[in-house]
């Protein structure tokens, strides 16, 4: 059965920073040559280069098809702008954004803000959790149809579909409703690195489509498992997520022997994982891990996105596609399409009309 | 003879506010993303200096109800600025951020992310309205003074000015050590200098404390005086506060919003304005607009009847999150004469004590209005307010700025290529 499970695919084209859209727009649209579900771009406030949301809505309206998710930072942010900002580029963009939400966990963060001390950080991915909570429930808080223009009543909109979220967070409250309406995807693509503890149960909560580092495919599995069964308990239905395998690449010396074996490479800080080889043998590992239904997917960050995300899509991507085992264009519009998601509907509705979730 | 003062001119994607007209057929989406490229697309066209956006944080609400009367939904400012940056080339890209609900070191490196991703056009106009009823959306809630509001925002102004020139003109970074009365930063910038060195910073508001502000530090002033005699007023005012912060008139630039509603004729176009008029204050949106100034629940009234014998509520929380003009009892006191010398309607003195339909008539009569506004020092130019979504300045831009050009008032062309030298603003000196 998990051999049939569609191959997911996305790509990092962060790197050394760049000051100009045409940088990185040139990466996003190789990417979506690659018909991959979507390209991120990762982003703290105290890496150097530009926001990483501004970023990729400068290049939202000259793409098409490509899912276009950056790292946004819950830590010293203010929820109910982060979430209207990626509802906003979800609307820019036509129903492709995501938003990978991580924490800021240094004191060198903090200092820029001056708000709060570095706080532990079970407690920022508990925080995470509530702001990935509330804007989800912000993104519901206009039902599809508030917006009625009836010109016989004056009435713009139905302000029974409109609904205060009344959320208490332990460092944050909202009232709501939000100021943007419901975005083109309902909500838009929440994404969260779950390999490590404190993060792991958040995203099994929150996220759909969960981040694993592992250096064997059984690990990845066990990660998998594990981010299951958690949203299980939560009252999801775990076929709702897609955890992709967070592999960082270098496929700098593409003539060199092949070095398929993860285990051979330099491991990353944090227990990540590093493959370095040539785009044949990457396609192998990706055939391999995937068959073996220890993943949904692969999220790769080449080393020098300049030059490894060419040979991603045009050596290793068109290898799985040649295999039919990725597609060879996007079948749909949206990024939630692309990942075989369902769009939601607003919880508000479904509570209203009696209607179950 | 000195060749005439040049205008600038701005456009306001209409929205959030009665000046939408939103019942006319030919109004589109306030949010699809189509719209706003339509309207910037537009106003580019037409040679403009910028594009605006307006800021509202919280649903308005009024007696406790989300006010639906209006359009209400918006996307957020600087998200759609970034992605209008790729659908144009030269237009200014204003987005208003409260200063109350935001952090400088986060603000100050998305209007840099901004002005390097267009080429050098971004503006803030930094807006200090909010309440705590706004403050219920955020985390650091509601609880400034209004006087305190100002301090933190020309704090916060200052300290993004401080990040954004952490980084010498020749690219290197240094660490910025704020300790201020809001506001204590430490650390590394991580976004070069801008394209324009500062993005341009304009002020809306109209205390003393807020024209104050703008004159520190803003380098536009965005106002609601759109009459000839309180426009020079204003003028003169604001630009007699600025040497004391050594800064010259030209320095900072004013512009009103106003509207605008044209015609073949000067006769067609009132037709036209009374038109709007009607369909804007309609008898759901005068009661409201008497319950604002009342700040009482009013809906009994007969919107064709006379106002109520009653005074208004001056502490009345009927209205939040819409800022309210003027003491209640006096704007009561004036409709009221109003009504009574005229022997108005509720409705009809609504129509008549709200009108903002600054300038009504043929192309030629609206372009001369302008011009005359521009050369009495009552204005350096205008922020325009379409009343219909998007399509609101397609007259304006081909009927209307062709006869301000033939009057040589008004660029025909982009001679530069970043907002500030639109302005005709000078590259702000790096401090280091
Ligand atoms: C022309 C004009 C436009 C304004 N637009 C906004 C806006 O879009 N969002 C907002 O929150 N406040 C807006 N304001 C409110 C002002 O920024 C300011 O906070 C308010 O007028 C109170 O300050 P004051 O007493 O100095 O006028 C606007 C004010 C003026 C005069």
């Amino acid at each position: 059965m998990s051999a049939s499970r569609p191959l997911h695919l996305a790509a990092e084209i962060g790197g050394p920073p760049h000051y100009y859209a045409g940088h990185y727009l040139a990466l996003a649209r190789l990417a979506e040559q690659g018909a991959l579900d979507f390209v991120t771009l990762g982003d703290s406030f105290t890496r150097p280069g530009l926001d990483a949301l501004a970023v990729l809505s400068r290049i939202a309206p000259d793409t098409d098809r490509i899912g276009l998710v950056p790292t946004v930072t819950t830590t010293h942010t203010e929820p109910f702008h982060v979430s209207s900002a990626v509802a906003t580029l979800d609307w820019v963009s036509g129903g492709r954004a995501g938003w990978n939400a991580e924490v800021s966990t240094t004191g060198a963060e903090a200092r820029l803000f001056g708000r709060r001390p570095a706080a532990p950080v079970t407690e920022l991915w508990q925080e995470a959790g509530e702001v990935a909570d509330v804007s989800a429930r912000l993104w519901d808080s206009w039902e599809d149809d508030a917006e009625i223009r009836d010109v016989a009543t004056g009435r713009f909109v139905d302000r029974d579909k409109l609904h205060p979220v009344d959320f208490e967070g332990r460092t944050f409250s909202v009232r709501g409703p939000a100021i943007v309406p419901r975005p083109p995807q309902g909500r838009p693509v929440t994404v969260i690195d779950g390999t490590s503890g404190p993060a792991r149960e958040t995203a099994a909560r929150h996220a759909d489509v969960v981040y694993a580092r592992a250096t064997t495919p059984e690990r990845a599995a066990a990660i998998r498992d594990d981010v299951r069964r958690r949203a299980a308990a939560h009252g999801r239905d775990p076929d709702t997520l897609r955890v992709l395998v967070a592999l960082t690449v270098d496929l700098g010396d593409a003539e060199s022997a092949p070095e398929p074996g993860l285990s051979s490479g330099p491991q990353l800080a944090g227990g990540g994982s590093y493959y370095r080889g040539g785009p044949v043998d990457l396609a192998e590992l990706i055939t391999r891990w995937h068959r073996g239904g220890a993943v949904d997917g692969f999220h790769l960050t080449p080393i020098a996105p300049g030059r490894d995300l060419e040979r991603i899509v045009n050596g290793t991507v068109a290898l799985l596609q040649h295999r039919s085992l990725f597609r060879t264009f996007h079948p749909g519009g949206t990024l939630r399409e692309h990942l075989g998601l369902a769009r939601p509907a607003s919880r508000y509705a479904l509570a209203r009309t009696g209607e179950e979730a | 003879m000195s060749a005439p003062k040049q205008m600038h001119l701005a456009a306001h994607f209409p929205g959030v506010n009665n000046t939408t007209v939103w019942a006319d057929p030919r109004s589109g989406s306030q949010i699809d993303f189509s719209s706003f490229v339509h309207l910037a697309r537009t106003a580019e066209r037409g040679t403009f200096d910028f594009f605006f956006l307006a800021e509202g944080l919280r649903l308005r609400e009024h007696n406790g109800l989300i006010h639906d009367l209006d359009v209400v939904g918006r996307p957020e400012s600087l998200t759609v600025l970034n992605a209008l940056a790729a659908v144009t080339d030269r237009l200014g890209l204003a987005a208003t951020v409260n200063a109350t609900f935001n952090e400088p070191y986060e603000l100050a490196r998305r209007l840099a992310s901004l002005d390097h991703l267009s080429g050098g056009r971004a503006a803030w106009n930094v807006v200090t309205s909010s309440d705590a009823f706004t403050g219920e959306n955020f985390r650091r809630g509601g609880f400034l003074d209004r006087a305190d509001r100002y301090t933190r925002a020309a704090e916060f102004v200052s300290t993004a000015r401080e990040l954004w020139d952490s980084w010498t003109p020749d690219g290197i970074s240094r660490p910025v050590t704020h300790s201020g009365e809001h506001f204590g930063i430490a650390g590394e910038f991580t976004v070069p200098r801008a394209p324009q060195g500062h993005p341009v910073v304009i002020q809306a508001g109209d205390s003393a404390e807020g024209r104050e502000f703008a004159a520190s530090a803003a380098d536009v002033i965005f106002t609601r005086h759109g009459t000839l005699d309180a426009g020079r007023a204003f003028y003169a005012d604001v630009k007699g506060r600025l040497a004391a912060y050594g800064r010259r008139p030209e320095d900072l630039k004013i512009m009103p919003g106003v509207s605008f509603v044209l015609g073949d004729t000067d006769a067609e176009a009132q037709q036209n304005a009374d038109e709007i008029r009607r369909l804007q204050v309609s008898p759901q949106n005068a009661i409201l607009a008497l319950e604002q100034v009342w700040g009482r629940d009013l809906s009994s009234y007969d919107p064709d009847g006379p106002l109520p014998a009653t005074d208004p509520d001056p502490e009345s929380t009927l209205v939040q999150g819409r800022v309210r003009v003027g003491d209640p009892l006096a704007v009561a006191a004036k409709w009221r004469a109003l009504s009574e010398a005229k022997g108005l309607s509720i409705r009809q003195t609504v129509i008549e004590t709200t009108a903002r339909q600054s300038f009504i008539g043929s192309p030629d009569t609206v372009a001369a209005g302008l011009a005359e506004f521009v050369a009495a020092d009552a204005a350096d130019g205008f922020i325009l307010v379409p009343h219909l979504t998007p399509g609101g300045l397609d007259d304006f831009v081909d009927r209307v700025v062709p006869l301000l050009r033939e009057r040589g008032v008004f660029r025909s062309e982009y001679t530069g290529t970043t907002l500030r030298s639109h302005l005709g603003l000078a590259e702000p000196v790096w401090k280091g």
